[in-house]
């Protein structure tokens, strides 16, 4: 019986030592197997705190949630002037429409757009649309545009994190994929009632 | 053998112009299927067993003696078991990397001549028509790699942390994309390479015809451009995170039948 007692912290600390030398390994690998191209440099293989917490297939126990998202919406950039929504929604369209930017093809990190469509039904129209994100559909139609979903959507759209933690879609703001701008456009492209996601 | 060719890009382009309604499942089955009795592969296959056959490089000579891993020359059934162990080279290789090491050592074509060179130009653009021959020779065989060898079983492991693991301005993992049954970017369906069949499914299907682009991609090739797509930086030809997911997606698809060569949208 004693021999078990010990036997278990052992065994205990033998697993944990093997994860840990197999993390390792991974970090670099990471690095190792990769060589910097143009704007895409061997940095955007370094983890920050938000995907080294979400690199698994269980998310973090809901207090780490809890605190990895409030640190990411300490980081969103609310419009100065109050103007969420006085964008041109047709920009906003483009941008949802355009996947391009941030490869090691492409020659500037800016002028990027949003991909939205990549994941998204948006525009009823528009039939190539992914299904990973949920519908936007009808956007301001089915929710109005109150201050509440607003400010949402905005957040949202510049740091997603600070709402899901370990959520699927990029950080555009935060991560300048996005300008202020650009936002503002897609905020226009979800909120317009002339535009086509409310039709 | 050309005129086949244009007869198969009139039968997508119809296929592609079909009307399509939002609700429909966007689906390329069909035209898969009509594909997949002139795979444009075939030229590819043919070429490959040519290069196979061909004395070159500056030993001049042929790669009749390449050892896949069933024995010196034994292509039948060889790229079902890869990757594996390879004892003579003191790592885990893929199709590419093995044959890679076989042009280098049997032929003395220098493998930093394929690692530092383009995706379907020069050596690597050979070694891809050489991946078509040594595929075809598995096709219909079930995917079995060993995973009992404990570098393999490494290999395994780094390979499913890497599938798992965010990076870059994107905050993308493989996992972003390929770990939910049926969904797709944009019009493009991806397998849930979580599942068993959907790892076999995307393992199984590459080296694949690309219509898109008229191009033979192979499996790293495919992989290269996920990074791109990832917003990583640049994998390195052969390096070892290619050698892991490769590892991960086979191992996982293990007793299911592979497909190659595949024929891509």
């Amino acid at each position: 019986m004693k021999k078990l007692f010990i036997a278990v912290p052992l065994a205990l600390c033998a697993s944990v030592a093997v994860a840990d030398e197999l993390q390792a390994k991974v970090e670099e690998m990471m690095l190792s197997s990769f060589k910097a191209n143009g704007i895409a440099s061997l940095d955007r293989q370094k983890q920050d705190e938000i995907q080294q917490a979400c690199s698994s297939p269980t998310p973090p126990d809901a207090a780490t949630m809890q605190r990895l998202q409030a640190a990411e919406m300490a980081k969103i950039q609310w419009p100065a002037d109050g103007n969420y929504t006085g964008g041109d929604w047709k920009e906003g369209q483009k941008i949802a429409a355009s996947g391009r930017g941030l490869t090691w093809t492409d020659k500037t990190p800016n002028n990027n757009g949003g991909g939205c469509y990549n994941c998204h039904a948006m525009d009823p129209n528009e039939v190539s649309e992914g299904t990973i994100g949920p519908s936007l559909e009808g956007y301001a139609k089915l929710r109005g545009n109150g201050e509440e979903i607003v400010k949402y959507t905005w957040g949202k759209l510049w740091n997603s994190k600070a709402y899901h933690a370990c959520s699927d879609m990029p950080r555009n703001g935060y991560g300048g994929i996005l300008t202020e701008a650009q936002i503002r456009h897609v905020m226009a492209f979800l909120f317009d009632p002339a535009s086509p996601v409310n039709q | 053998m050309r005129k086949r060719i244009k007869a198969v890009a009139v039968c997508v382009g119809i296929a592609l112009t079909a009307p399509a309604s939002a609700q429909e499942e966007l689906n390329f089955d069909a035209y898969r299927e009509m594909l997949a009795d002139g795979n444009p592969a075939e030229l590819y296959e043919m070429e490959g067993e040519e290069l196979w056959r061909t004395a070159r490089g500056p030993n001049n000579a042929t790669l009749e003696q390449c050892d896949l891993g069933l024995g010196a020359g034994v292509v039948a059934g060889a790229a079902a078991q890869l990757p594996r162990y390879f004892e003579d080279a003191g790592r885990v290789q893929d199709i590419e990397t093995r044959l890679m090491y076989c042009m280098e050592t049997l032929q003395g074509i220098p493998s930093k001549e394929i690692i530092d060179g383009k995706f379907l130009q020069g050596e690597r653009a050979k070694l891809a028509a050489l991946v078509a021959y040594v595929v075809t020779h598995s096709k219909g065989e079930k995917i079995a790699i060993d995973l009992s060898h404990p570098k393999v079983k490494e290999m395994y492991e780094l390979g499913e942390r890497t599938f798992y693991y965010r990076l870059g301005v994107m905050d993308f993992s493989c996992a972003s994309c390929h770990s939910q049954d049926g969904k797709r970017i944009r019009a493009t369906q991806l397998p849930n390479i979580t599942t068993r069949e959907g790892a076999a499914e995307g393992w199984g299907s590459w080296p694949a015809y690309r219509v898109s682009s008229s191009q033979f991609w192979t499996m790293q090739h495919r992989l290269w451009d996920c990074f791109r797509q990832q917003r990583a930086a640049e994998p390195i030809f052969g390096s070892d995170v290619i050698i892991a997911l490769s590892t991960f997606m086979a191992g996982k698809g293990n007793g299911i039948e592979a497909k190659w060569p595949g024929v891509k949208r």
